[in-house]
């Protein structure tokens, strides 16, 4: 086998920045293997990829030290178009990247730019659409297409070229966990049956591990270590679930896959089978627990399609809700419904509860509350899309799932000031909030260049600076790394404890196992489970999270609680020192029940 | 191309609803070259632009919609077409509060009584309010319905062909211009999700205000959003090799952009002389034909390195050869009613009388509608069969007890 991919001593600069992108690089990835790139948010991994392929510099912009090769052809003196023939990208948002309208013209696009004759482009085209599953779709236009079948159009545009190299950046973020299966298991087919070399980034590393031949770890300050998974995971600053409870366990080598770690688990159950899990977090008390939101008969319908079909939801006060379910089952149509922004035909929504039993705990400590008191308004008339936004957002606030929309300053003090005008709360409150929540943001950066994480950070306190008494949270996982995910997961339980509602939409099971007292699945607009997490995805076979995959029968959910089963009974369960939570559960305030 | 029908070769060319008996004798659906569609619109265009006769007008715009409405397919920019008529009355509109603000007023019937601003004697032409006559605001309105009439043409040739289509044809000199074109062309329709998504987020922070300050709030979000987009879609297009072969020497780029400027202006001369009847006979076709020979010559010199091919190109058969004739035959009765009788093509309104209906004019009209029957029916962009479902995760779930 020859190396594919080779990176000599690369370092790549952008104008502006004050440090280098990537430092020094070494990595060479050989014929036919599959290639993982991991690391936090920020760390460099599509400036990695996007260097494969020349677009980084080509058209970012910065420079580039070093030599990057791709089967002996060097990106300094080849053009990305150049390199089209062997490598085939696929950036992050499939549907930016399509330059035609319909399946069809789309897979045949890169194979024009190549001149390949016309019979052989009629039968590549027919084999890609059976190789990735498509040819039902092969007349439908792009843009009417899920985020899975989309995703698979992408993959199968640049297959058709025949590339050698493949480069994926987060191909499964925006999918259902089935989706993501469907996803990947054409990804390795590619690898397995065609020797295709595939280097791809992801966060959920949960997803792709076990595939991986290969991993290149990026640390924050742009140095990259490349090995074995198994070898680099013992130290990797990003791991997932069953990395984790190995590392709890002691295993070496490393469990990557589900099935490697049930082979080593029986100990380990046995010393389980003595204790349940712990209650997750402290249970209701005190005027905590009652309904919140009651939404009746929701229909939100669009021409032909009915997206959410006379649905029922009650929120309860104190309570995480996870909504799951398949892209396009009807979660955000849901959650627009029910904030009384978005779209609602039929059905009605009363906040009923949430202000006024927390308003000695308030989250905003200090500060006096917002001029809105429900005491003097009829709680049967609570309802956010009858009174004006500003009003509405004060029952029921909701992080989209682009939080970028709602800010358009430039800088973050801006946005904060604006939220504290708009929400009439004091001065500074926002910027309160942003500090409790994602600590270290200078007040004069752009919005623009936060990361998603503090994106997010942001739009949260935003939305918070009205106080509300339930709040919505659209897709709020995607693009953040484990370590982010702890901080909302905090920052989520705290609202709840104070005796917010809050109900998440999400395809993250690891998420939501760690996160969610209760989850509702939706699936073509009708909810078809809702009960307590445990009960929900532990049986499941797309949903269930890793740990309890690899513990089932018994019902363990997350290494959190695994750990706090194993640790001595005198810790708290709130302030457990896991090795995933130690930095970030500290600011964690709950009591042991 | 043809010579290609491998096993997969026919499968899934028929409509999606199972077609009848009678309709399986007929043609099989298929897309009409979008070259066709653009020379029948262009044809309508033209045709409309010689004339203010209301009822010609009127037929026009009505040929047009009922071959869009039986030709257009289920594409995302089939959708447009409406688009194009509000804008068309938009425009008729405008017209009519422009005459009444400052156009020169004139007729004998009198409508409307407005203060007039006395101008200089330069100023001949513009009259800033005044006494508004019947006869002026007809000739406006007919003015705009022209104008409108020549929208539509244009909306029905983008409702009936996909824009990016044509774009194939362009050869490889003018790569630059063509991710331009391809960019705008995609990222437009997603500029109008990306205004709905901002400010259904605006009402999310409470955020009510309207007017011009709330332009700048929308604006900011959505030109970030479409400028990241086109990035992105060029960068897209880049690495997957558009424009790859592009190695001419500057020589030859050089003379290929001249002439293709130079026929370019040349075409836009003699489409201006085309469409007004008072210019010099020499800057109507003859200018346009140079130019379109000129610019053809400059894009085969550009396109000689350009090695690109085209998957099932689509072809030109006797429907496209039928429906570019529709089109030409209102252009020449058109011009055939203008040189013979030109007063018929105009709205008689000193003294007002009702417009007369040249036969001529109003058979080639009518002609051009038979494009709807003489095109084949599109092929559906729906899914074949539906999209499998898999049954609910949960269902499965509850079968198995909770141990």
């Amino acid at each position: 086998m020859s190396p594919a991919i080779v990176f000599e001593r690369v370092s790549i600069t952008y104008p502006d920045a004050p440090h280098p992108a990537l430092t020094a690089v070494d990595l060479t990835v050989e014929e036919g293997e599959l290639c993982l790139v991991v690391g936090r948010t920020g760390s460099g991994k599509s400036t990695l990829l996007g260097a494969v392929n020349g677009l980084v510099p080509h058209f970012t912009g910065g420079t580039l030290q070093g030599s990057v090769r791709l089967l002996g052809r060097d990106t300094r003196e080849h053009r990305p178009r150049d390199l089209a023939d062997i490598v085939g990208v696929v950036g992050q948002n499939p549907l930016a990247g399509f330059v035609t309208d319909t399946v069809e013209e789309e897979l045949a696009y890169g194979m024009e730019q190549l001149a390949l004759a016309p019979d052989v482009m009629r039968k590549r085209v027919e084999e890609t659409l059976d190789l990735l599953g498509l040819a039902d779709l092969r007349h439908r236009a792009l843009r009417d297409l899920s985020g899975g079948q989309q995703q698979r159009v992408a993959i199968g545009s640049v297959l058709t070229t025949h590339p050698r190299v493949l480069v994926l950046d987060e191909p499964t973020s925006a999918l259902d966990p089935t989706a993501a299966e469907e996803v990947l298991a054409a990804i390795t087919r590619l690898v397995h049956d065609l020797g295709v070399t595939v280097m791809l980034a992801e966060h959920r590393i949960e997803r792709v591990l076990q595939y991986a031949d290969r991993m290149v770890h990026l640390s924050s300050d742009g140095r990259a270590e490349s090995g074995p998974p198994a070898e680099l995971m013992v130290t990797s600053s990003v791991a997932p679930p069953v990395v984790e409870l190995g590392r709890l366990a002691g295993w070496t080598p490393l469990p990557l896959s589900v099935r490697d770690a049930r082979r080593r688990v029986g100990p380990l159950r046995e010393r389980l089978s003595h204790c349940a899990p712990q209650p997750r977090r402290r249970r209701p008390s005190d005027g905590i627990g009652v309904p919140a939101l009651r939404a009746r008969g929701i229909v939100v319908r669009y021409g032909e399609v009915v997206a959410v079909n006379d649905i029922d939801l009650t929120l309860r006060t104190g309570e995480v809700t996870a909504l799951m379910g398949r892209n396009g089952s009807g979660k955000s149509s849901l959650l627009w419904a029910l904030q009384g922004s978005g779209r609602r035909d039929r059905g009605r929504v009363a906040v009923v509860a949430g202000r006024e039993v927390v308003s000695d705990v308030d989250l905003r400590a200090g500060i006096a509350p917002a001029t809105l008191n429900p005491a003097t308004l009829d709680p049967a008339t609570l309802d956010p899309a009858t009174l004006d936004p500003a009003q509405g957002r004060q029952l029921v606030g909701l992080v989209p799932h682009e939080p970028g929309d709602l800010l358009y300053l430039d800088t973050v003090v801006g946005e904060c000031e604006r939220a504290d005008n708009e929400s009439r709360a004091n001065a500074g409150s926002c910027a309160y909030l942003l500090e409790r929540i994602a600590p270290g943001i200078a007040p004069s950066q752009h919005p623009r260049d936060l990361s998603e994480g503090q994106r997010l950070a942001l739009v949260i306190a935003v939305q918070l600076s009205a106080d509300p008494a339930v709040l919505l949270l659209d897709e709020p996982t995607r693009g953040l790394d484990y370590g982010a995910k702890r901080r909302l997961r905090d920052v989520v339980h705290e609202l709840a404890d104070r005796g917010r509602a809050v109900l998440l939409s999400t395809h993250d099971v690891e998420f939501v196992a760690d996160t969610a007292d209760r989850v509702v699945v939706l699936a073509d607009g009708e909810v078809v489970a809702d009960g307590p997490t445990a009960d929900v995805i532990v049986s499941s076979p797309a949903f269930a999270p890793q740990v309890a995959k690899i513990l089932s029968p018994q019902p363990w959910l997350t290494v959190r609680d695994v750990q706090a089963a194993l640790a001595p009974r005198t810790a708290t369960s709130g302030a457990s020192t896991s090795a995933s939570s130690t930095s970030a559960s500290s600011t964690s305030t709950v009591a042991p029940s | 191309m043809t010579s290609t029908t491998t096993s997969w070769g026919s499968r899934r060319q028929g409509s999606p609803t199972r077609p009848s008996v009678r309709q399986r004798a007929r043609r099989l659906p298929r897309g009409l070259h979008p070259g066709a569609w653009w020379l029948w619109a262009i044809s309508l265009a033209v045709a409309a632009s010689r004339t203010t006769n209301p009822l010609l007008l009127a037929i026009m715009l009505a040929v047009t919609s009922l071959v869009v409405v039986a030709r257009r397919g289920d594409a995302p920019w089939a959708r447009a077409y409406r688009l194009y008529l509000v804008l068309g009355a938009v425009i008729i509109v405008l017209r009519v509060l422009l005459h009444v603000a400052v156009g020169f007023k004139y007729g004998d019937h009198v409508l409307l009584r407005l203060p007039e601003v006395p101008l200089p004697g330069w100023a001949a032409g513009i009259q800033v309010g005044g006494t508004v006559y019947v006869e002026g605001l007809l000739g406006a309105v007919f003015q705009g319905l022209r104008l409108a009439t020549l929208i539509a043409c244009i909306g029905a040739a983008n409702a009936l062909a996909n824009p990016k289509r044509l774009l194939r044809a362009l050869p490889g000199a003018l790569h630059e211009i063509g991710v331009a074109f391809v960019v705008s062309l995609t990222v437009a329709p997603q500029l109008a999700d990306s205004v709905h998504r901002v400010r259904r987020a605006r009402r999310l922070r409470g955020d009510t205000v309207r007017g011009i300050r709330a332009v700048g709030r929308i604006a900011m979000p959505v030109l970030q959003d479409a400028l990241d987009r086109s990035i992105l879609l060029a960068a897209a297009m880049d690495s997957r090799g558009y424009g790859r072969s592009v190695q001419a020497p500057p020589r030859t780029r050089h003379t290929s952009g001249a002439l293709v400027l130079t026929g370019l202006m040349a075409t836009c001369i003699g489409t201006f002389g085309l469409l007004d009847a008072q210019s010099a006979t020499v800057l109507g076709l003859p200018a346009l034909l140079t130019g379109l020979v000129l610019a053809a010559a400059g894009m085969g010199v550009g396109g000689q390195r350009v090695r690109r091919s085209t998957y099932r190109p689509d072809p030109w058969r006797a429907p496209e050869w039928a429906t570019a004739t529709c089109g030409l035959a209102a252009v020449a009765a058109m011009l055939w009613v203008g040189y013979t009788d030109p007063s018929a093509l105009t709205a008689p309104l000193q003294p007002l009388a009702v417009p007369a209906l040249p036969l001529v004019a109003t058979a080639g009209i009518l002609a051009a509608g038979l494009a709807a029957i003489v095109s084949p029916v599109p092929l559906s962009t729906a899914s074949t069969t539906p999209i499998p479902v898999s049954p609910p995760v949960t269902e499965r779930a509850q079968e198995r007890p909770r141990p």
